[in-house]
């Protein structure tokens, strides 16, 4: 369809304004928290270090959900949100959160056995209700791209890795030099999954200002939060001595740049579907005239 | 099984905004809040200028995303096609609203009022307490519709079981009916012209039937 001059406005996709920071927030929140509480089960030196990543993990996943709860507008009904695990993600994710927490204290507790394997997979699983709450938003097409679902799993691993690998350093014990490499290779998986995401909205279009958004991100994105913590993992493998303390810089970015990228596609990328007419109708003595779609990318 | 939808016929839609008008007046909704608005589009260049008046509201899908995300089952749908919000669950999380590709629901946090800081006589007499803090949208006056059907009328064609802004209009754009029913109002103009619905690729399979030209 054409895209003819419109008057700004009404007709073209606006920015929605139903959820802000505090929305990014639960998914910077949740994706880190349960990216971390899977590789503390993998990095975690001793049995001290891991309850302190898991700690940190769970206060990342409940800061993200207190910061929903800011946000809704009758917040002494939140109980209603486990009403609906027949479609809706949301319910899903709250109710998978009930036992995350159950399992991730009770592994901090109990320092070990097979709670500690239990947080972890239900983090996974809590971090995939994340990925489909967004793409099941059919108002904003920045979202419902289906391949958002792989980048939020990818970028909660990278922002997981990298605070692991942050807290490896910081904590007492041995700092096991193989999370460098398992850094690198979640960054590469989430290169791939942020290309084949641009891709798709590249080919499917979106609306023009959330596409400016993503291309303006995009370029810094894939210099600032991708190339330089792989280039500086790369760096801190030549030269072994600095590798931990590289390390911990690219851990830092890494997960820096996943927080930025989620602020970035909930909080500013969320461009509505706006207005669309398919032909134009006839009026008066005219004939139907192709229709429009002002204000999309294609 | 009856399917109540509602047709648009766009060569007829002057702009009036006589259906807002009355759609707020009907529902009491606050300022800024337009269950149904009226889209006025200019399109094309000299000398080839179109001008096209759109009434677009909540479009009571056959399969509304909004219901599927509603994490509190607030939102649902009724027998006869009519989405609606129970206000007493709604938590006003807005996942409703970001999941509506046609922009139909408002999430009002604050009371407002047309003037100034004191209510008018209307929206004081007519304030709802509950409306605050949860979703809403075009409910296509169910409450006329059900009280319509039970003293034996018929949506679309009587106006006491007729959604507002169908009764206000003045140059028969809006009508109102049941899709199922092949000799209902709406069939019959589905019939004998050619329509389209907005952003149908999404699948939504949406309630409001634009005509745009004869068969």
């Amino acid at each position: 369809m054409s895209d003819m001059k419109i008057p700004p406005g009404r007709i073209t996709p606006w920015h929605q304004n139903n959820w802000d920071w505090r929305a990014a927030g639960n998914f910077i929140g949740g994706g880190s928290g349960t990216g971390l509480l899977f590789f503390a089960t993998l990095a975690a030196a001793n049995i001290d270090a891991y309850r302190a990543m898991a700690l940190v993990a769970l206060a990342l996943v409940g800061g993200g959900l207190f910061c929903v709860w800011l946000e809704i507008g009758r917040p002494w009904r939140a109980i209603n949100v486990l009403f609906h695990p027949h479609t809706s993600w949301m319910t899903r994710e709250a109710i998978v959160a009930m036992p995350l927490f159950a399992c991730g204290l009770a592994a901090v507790w109990f320092g070990g056995g097979v709670f500690v394997g239990m947080a972890a997979l239900l983090g996974i699983v809590f971090l995939y209700c994340q990925g489909r709450i967004l793409q099941a938003s059919k108002g904003i097409p920045a979202w419902r791209e289906p391949k958002i679902v792989p980048l939020i799993l990818a970028t909660g691993f990278v922002e997981g890795a990298g605070l692991a690998a942050v807290l490896a350093a910081v904590l007492p014990g041995e700092n096991p030099r193989w999370l460098a490499g398992v850094l690198l290779g979640a960054l590469i998986l989430r290169r791939l999954a942020w290309t084949v995401y641009y891709k798709a909205l590249e080919k499917n279009g979106l609306p023009k200002k959330a596409m400016d958004v993503m291309r303006s991100f995009g370029a810094r994105f894939e210099m600032l939060g991708q190339l330089a913590p792989e280039i500086l993992i790369v760096a801190g493998i030549f030269y072994g001595a600095v590798l931990p303390w590289l390390t911990l810089v690219a851990g830092l970015v890494a997960a820096a740049a996943g927080w930025w990228l989620k602020f970035t596609i909930v909080a500013r990328a969320a461009y509505n579907q706006g207005y669309a007419l398919p032909v134009l109708p006839v009026r008066g003595q005219g004939e139907v005239k192709p229709g429009i779609r002002p204000g999309w990318s294609k | 099984m009856s399917r109540y939808i509602m047709t648009v016929d766009l060569r007829r839609c002057i702009g009036c905004q006589t259906c807002t008008a009355a759609c707020r007046h009907a529902n009491a909704t606050p300022p800024g809040v337009q269950w149904r608005k009226v889209l006025d589009i200019e399109s094309g260049e000299f000398p080839d200028v179109r001008r096209s008046f759109v009434p677009v509201g909540c479009m009571h899908c056959a399969d509304p995303p909004c219901m599927h995300v509603c994490p509190t089952t607030a939102t649902y749908q009724r027998k006869d096609g009519i989405v609606g919000i129970n206000y007493e669950i709604c938590i006003g999380c807005g996942y409703c609203a970001v999941a509506c590709p046609y922009q139909a629901r408002y999430i009002v946090h604050e009371r407002e009022f047309a003037y100034g800081e004191r209510p008018t006589e209307q929206e004081e007499a007519r304030f709802d307490a509950r409306r605050i803090g949860v979703a809403t949208k075009c409910n296509f006056c169910s409450d006329r519709v059900d009280a319509g059907k039970e003293n034996g009328l018929v949506p679309g064609i009587d106006p006491e079981a007729t959604p507002a802004c169908v009764n206000a209009c003045i140059a028969g754009v809006l009508q109102f009916g049941d899709r199922e029913d092949p000799h209902s109002n709406v069939s019959q103009l589905l019939a004998e012209n050619q329509f389209f619905r907005m952003h149908e690729e999404l699948g939504t399979d949406p309630g409001m039937y634009y005509i745009f030209d004869k068969k």
